[in-house]
């Protein structure tokens, strides 16, 4: 392989890689504070994509105002899919929340396949963002720098608030233990309805730069990236913000690259990711940066 | 209750079930046979699935591979030679898998054998991992069986699957498998055994201290588990007469994992109560996605709107009486007869 080639590799891995992290990161605050695997999350980033679609095909919006109202709308949705369907079912067993998790998920991508069909449509792009540069020989496109670039500002912004703000601090204290953070006054479901908010903008951000990279939106486009992004969480080890941005990382690359050196495993490439989770899960259950949880007796 | 008297109740029901098939398989159409062809293998399912989860408290979202497992290997065991050099267009099958040829019954046998080998074999080890981790692992399982049979060309005929699988999962097999998988486990929970189950799901360090080998106890559990999710599979592919690996994608999984949930978790006549309502509601629902008219209105049907309102039903049962149907409350002849105030012997 020549240097060129690799190099656009490189930006291909980092883009997928940042965008699985972002994704992660809603995965792995859901999970840290309510022990749920929030199965709706894929799809909350799915129907980002289409709010875009619709604020600049159906109410001629310019793009930048059509992504802002996207990223509002999806995370009001993720605050309402935890009122509607997680919050009444905080005492209830586990099990019954992944349920709902599964019937939110489903809910939504069918009533997307309703609205808009099956057929996959086409995402308007921005122009600046998807004219190829050339270096020589090495051609790609300013998104592949763009993604990774707002993915470190968005980060940023989060280790912000979750470090520096008494929200954060409310958040960490509730991963910690939910019912000692309550008796210490703080408003737990308003902090839970926060953490879904964040999460679901995140993951809006995230599809919202996917539709760009793969111009084509449908319904049940957030399932694999989905079920990536939370392994990622997991790898990264689940509950941890870094943790789930350098799975994502790992992730991404090891999806690009192996393909790329290896053309002949490109069918197989679904079950990497799948592969991959089940060796960390043997060697490090907790995964990368998470911290060892005893079991309770 | 004596136990002349339930023996004689048991073979009463039985009688009347086969009556009853008998009946509908000359009188019923054959969309509404095949609703009960349905039922069945949905019921073997979701019990298969219960013993995993309702049962040992292994979290579990590997049916729809053990399901493909099954299918697949009692499809290439019944399709005649022939047809299978003829369908295998994009690579010539290789042998032995060409010439393999068995009846019906032994196909759907080694369906169920081979699903519970790779039972065994994912068992030893992801049973380690506790909770939603092994939810996870499990499911991932099932996504690299998918994957792997979308790519094993010379084996699987890849992402065209296999047609024209001779359809001989009528309502006879369908029920007899149903009935057996009904019996095996329910003599499996009422043995020692299934108390060592019952124990590891409830509290399985201190079922440890009481010296159960839990971890054999589990993975036994899982190998029965699976076995049960690959006839349920080979009956499917049977019944549908094609098979491709896009079909036992996660969906499956979790449409199994619905009926369980919504029949009852650690209830096998909750599971069977379960398999009835959704899958019956499921096709009934189909009628929203018709044309329906409204004297001089026409409403074109709506391709999806079968699920979303099938999703709010979900949510729906899941919110409001969460612990499913019957309430992990099993139907047996004994709590039956004090319902109705007699004396039971045990």
């Amino acid at each position: 392989m020549t240097l060129d080639m690799f190099i656009q590799h490189f930006f291909n891995a980092l883009t997928l890689g940042s965008l699985y992290g972002l994704i992660a990161i809603g995965y792995t605050m859901v999970y840290g504070i309510l022990r749920l695997i929030n199965f709706a999350h894929g799809d909350i980033f799915m129907i980002s994509a289409y709010f875009v679609f619709l604020g600049i095909t159906v109410l001629n919006l310019p793009w930048i105002p059509a992504v802002f109202i996207s990223i509002a709308a999806t995370a009001l949705l993720g605050v309402l899919t935890d009122r509607i369907a997680y919050r009444p079912l905080r005492e209830a067993p586990r099990i019954s929340a992944l349920i709902s998790a599964i019937g939110v998920s489903f809910f939504i991508e069918n009533i997307c396949l309703v609205l808009f069909t099956g057929v996959p449509k086409p995402m308007p792009r921005l122009e600046a963002l998807v004219t190829v540069m050339e270096f020589g020989n090495i051609r790609i496109l300013p998104l592949a720098i763009f993604v990774p670039v707002m993915t470190t500002i968005l980060i940023a912004g989060l280790l912000w608030v979750l470090y520096k703000t008494p929200p954060g601090l409310a958040m960490r204290a509730i991963s910690r233990d939910i019912e000692t953070t309550r008796l210490m006054g703080v408003k737990v479901d308003r902090i839970i309805a926060l953490t879904f908010a964040i999460g679901s903008a995140l993951a809006a951000a995230a599809g919202i730069m996917w539709a760009l990279r793969y111009p084509q939106i449908h319904p049940f486009m957030g399932v694999f990236p989905g079920f990536k992004a939370f392994i990622a969480a997991v790898l990264g080890g689940i509950g941890s913000v870094q943790g789930a941005m350098i799975g994502g990382l790992i992730l991404g690359f090891m999806e690009i690259m192996i393909v790329a050196f290896f053309p002949g495993l490109s069918g197989y490439r679904d079950a990497f990711a799948f592969v991959l989770l089940i060796l960390i899960l043997l060697v490090k259950p907790t995964g990368l940066m998470g911290e060892n949880m005893e079991d309770k007796i | 209750m004596k136990k002349n008297t339930k023996l004689a109740l048991n073979i009463f029901c039985l009688a009347l079930l086969a009556a009853f098939l008998w009946w509908a398989q000359d009188n019923l159409n054959g969309y509404k046979v095949q609703v009960l062809n349905l039922v069945a293998v949905n019921a073997i399912l979701a019990i298969s699935l219960n013993l995993i989860y309702g049962f040992t408290g292994m979290f579990s979202l590997g049916h729809a591979g053990f399901m493909a497992i099954g299918a697949y290997v009692s499809a290439i065991l019944i399709l005649p030679a022939a047809q299978k050099e003829m369908m295998y267009i994009l690579e010539p099958i290789i042998w032995p898998f060409s010439v393999m040829h068995a009846p019906f019954f032994v196909s759907v046998l080694a369906g169920g054998a081979v699903a519970a080998a790779f039972g065994l074999l994912i068992a030893l080890p992801v049973l380690r991992l506790g909770g939603d981790y092994l939810g996870i692992a499990t499911l991932g399982f099932a996504e690299i069986i998918r994957v792997i049979f979308t790519n094993i060309t010379p084996i699987t005929n890849g992402a065209l699957g296999l047609k024209g699988i001779p359809g001989y999962a009528n309502l006879g097999w369908n029920y007899f498998w149903c009935v057996v998988t009904f019996y095996v486990i329910i003599k499996l929970l009422s043995s020692n055994f299934g108390n060592c189950l019952r124990a590891i799901r409830d509290d399985e360090v201190a079922a440890r201290a009481m010296g159960i080998n839990t971890f054999k106890c589990k993975a036994i559990s899982f190998a029965i588990g699976a076995f049960f999710a690959g006839v349920g599979g080979a009956l499917q592919g049977s019944l549908i007469t094609t098979i491709d690996p896009k079909m036992f994608n996660f969906q499956l999984t979790y449409n199994i994992l619905m009926i369980v949930v919504v029949g009852g978790l650690g209830s096998v006549t909750g599971s069977m109560v379960g398999a009835v309502v959704i899958t019956v509601l499921l096709e009934w629902l189909r009628f929203v996605e018709d044309t329906m008219t409204f004297g001089s209105f026409e409403i074109a049907g709506i391709p999806g709107m079968r699920m979303v309102i099938f999703s709010i039903a979900l949510l729906f049962i899941i919110l409001y009486r969460r612990e499913g149907m019957i309430g992990g409350y099993e139907f047996s002849w004994d709590s039956v007869a004090k319902r109705f105030g007699k004396k039971g012997d045990a």
